[in-house]
């Protein structure tokens, strides 16, 4: 079985967010890289797989060379090579078009990514490599298991979970409690060293949706305490001043 | 030429977070169309069009009933060529999401997620979206012609006074292609307020020690017809189901109050509920990290005080 796994290279999850440039770039000072955690999911369910089915594992990544350690990363904890696409990755559709385009030299079986990435938290890309590659995607998936050419998944929906089965190829947007994440030992470390990273050019395809400013949320007010013998009057904070219940 | 708004039946009733997609396409459009797929409760004609919309394209196809992605991103598509529509606008949802995506791509339209306000058509048009898991917005400039709006819950409130809306039947071309899914069962919960819909939730965390002890958050919840959510660990622990999870990995809400009992407040957790507009923390540890996202605080045991604020609501509402 051949296993896409895209992967982002994103702030640690602690990060403090901040900006720079008059608001139009983020703030590298003191942040740490780190896979996507939802894509940690995705790449660690994928090591379960290949243990069980055979095959390979493809990591890819669509980011300028700063991404590399985060990509080697995912080679320690057991992806078998590597592709990094050589662009930024503007908004979802660009990345969705860098996507298909390496997936499909590469008649992969499964196609995996976390449910979304944690700094635009957008969860397009997925859907939008299905509907490229005219397959499949599903997200956010819980459990996927393979038998033969069909898999059987759990997909979260609001209150609850959606059963499927479908054959491969496909798409999943992956979220936990599909594995758990795999920590790289030393022999991963060592031996991701010398797996290949291949370095690609993008294809020309436009940004449609860009970013021109950001902003920070307004600096909250300091928590007003109520004392616990006197909740009449919490009730009339929230009711009459906050005007929330 | 309309604005189109994707509307979500569930059990037949329209979602409120659609109806909020309805209004808001109608600020921006003024005309709007709305599509629904699936059987339609009585009187939810009369909402819809309350919300902004002139017309309802209603799909009755029993092959489309139940939820199909590709299908109804298909049928979305074939709406927005029909009615010349430039926007499409949708309440973000675990439907929602994976079907404006690949209508984006079928229709060549720019896309813009987590939108958390009306946009600013001054100048082109741009939208604020929520980023960062809610810790920061990024003003989004939308290029092309046609334009797909995912919204945050909570982006607008729905309208009452719009008007009344027509319904048109509506048999959308199927392709073999688009049922490849089988979906084979679903478990819902019900009778429950849905988190991710929901205007006002209770959480509770760790410090209630076990899942026996989760009665009286649902006392709570009960009380002020809340949902209810959890933190990481708790879901974990599998005290409570995981769809119930509020945090970074899990549900993020934005509702009007958000209660957390026991929960210290990681910033994992934080990241799930920084979009709510009224955060009451009620914790026994005064260093509780969650006091500093707090609106209101009550430091003290939750065995006692939570129940004592559920009496208290309940003598207020007489």
């Amino acid at each position: 079985m051949k296993i896409l796994v895209c992967i982002t290279h994103v702030p640690d999850t602690t990060s403090k967010i901040s900006f720079t440039d008059g608001n139009t770039k983020f703030d590298k000072t003191g942040v740490q890289y780190i896979i996507g955690p939802y894509d940690d999911y995705a790449l660690a369910r994928a090591v379960e797989l290949k243990e069980q089915h055979g095959g390979s594992i493809t990591v890819l990544n669509v980011g300028e060379a700063e991404t590399e350690p985060t990509i080697r990363k995912a080679l320690a904890i057991g992806a078998d090579e590597a592709i990094r696409v050589n662009a930024f990755p503007s908004d979802a559709f660009f990345v969705a078009k860098q996507i298909a385009s390496v997936a499909k030299e590469g008649a992969y079986d499964l196609i995996l990514m976390g449910r979304e990435s944690i700094d635009f938290n957008g969860g397009q890309v997925h859907s939008m490599v299905g509907e490229l590659m005219g397959l499949p995607s599903v997200s956010p998936v819980m459990v996927l298991d393979i038998e033969g050419s069909t898999a059987k998944i759990q997909r979260e929906i609001e209150g609850g979970k959606e059963f499927m089965e479908l054959d491969m190829p496909f798409i999943a947007g992956c979220q936990e409690p599909i594995a758990e994440w795999k920590i790289p030992n030393m022999r991963g470390i060592m031996s991701a060293r010398s797996k290949p990273l291949q370095v690609v050019d993008p294809t020309d395809d436009g940004v449609q949706a860009d970013v021109e400013v950001f902003e920070l949320p307004p600096a909250k007010e300091a928590v007003k305490l109520v004392d616990p013998e006197n909740l009449d009057e919490l009730v009339n904070l929230l009711k009459n001043e906050a005007k929330v219940l | 030429m309309a604005a189109l708004a994707f509307v979500e039946l569930e059990e037949g009733q329209a979602k409120k977070s659609s109806l909020e997609a309805v209004s808001y396409a109608s600020e921006v459009e003024g005309s709007v169309t709305a599509i629904s797929f699936g059987q339609m409760a009585d009187g939810e004609l009369d909402k819809i069009g309350a919300a902004g919309a002139s017309k309802v394209l209603h799909v009755t196809d029993e092959k489309l009933a139940t939820p199909n992605i590709m299908a109804y991103a298909s049928a979305i598509s074939e709406a927005m060529n029909k009615e010349g529509s430039n926007l499409l606008v949708l309440a973000k949802s675990s439907l929602g999401d994976p079907v404006a995506a690949r209508v984006a791509i079928k229709t060549n339209a720019a896309m813009a997620t987590n939108v958390t306000e009306l946009p600013d058509t001054s100048d082109g048009f741009k939208v604020k979206c929520s980023i960062y898991t809610g810790k920061a917005f990024a003003i989004t400039r939308l290029s092309s012609e046609k334009k797909i709006l995912g919204l945050k819950k909570n982006a607008i409130s729905i309208k009452e006074d719009g008007g009344t809306a027509e319904v048109e039947a509506f048999s959308p071309a199927t392709d073999d292609g688009d049922f490849k899914v089988q979906v084979t069962n679903r478990e819902k919960a019900t009778g429950e307020i849905l988190l991710p819909e929901a205007d006002l939730v209770v959480s509770g965390g760790r410090g209630l020690k076990g899942p026996e002890n989760w009665g009286m958050i649902e006392e709570l919840a009960k009380a002020i017809g809340a949902a209810t959510g959890c933190s990481k660990p708790v879901s974990d622990m599998e005290w409570r189901p995981h769809h119930e999870h509020v945090g970074q990995t899990g549900v993020k809400v934005s509702p009007s109050l958000y209660i957390a009992v026991g929960i210290s407040g990681a910033i994992q957790h934080l990241a799930g509920v920084n979009s709510s507009k009224c955060i009451l923390v009620i914790n026994k540890d005064e260093e509780a990290p969650f006091f500093k996202a707090a609106d209101y605080g009550v430091v003290g045991d939750a065995f006692e005080i939570v129940p004592k604020l559920t009496e208290a609501i309940k003598a207020q509402q007489g």
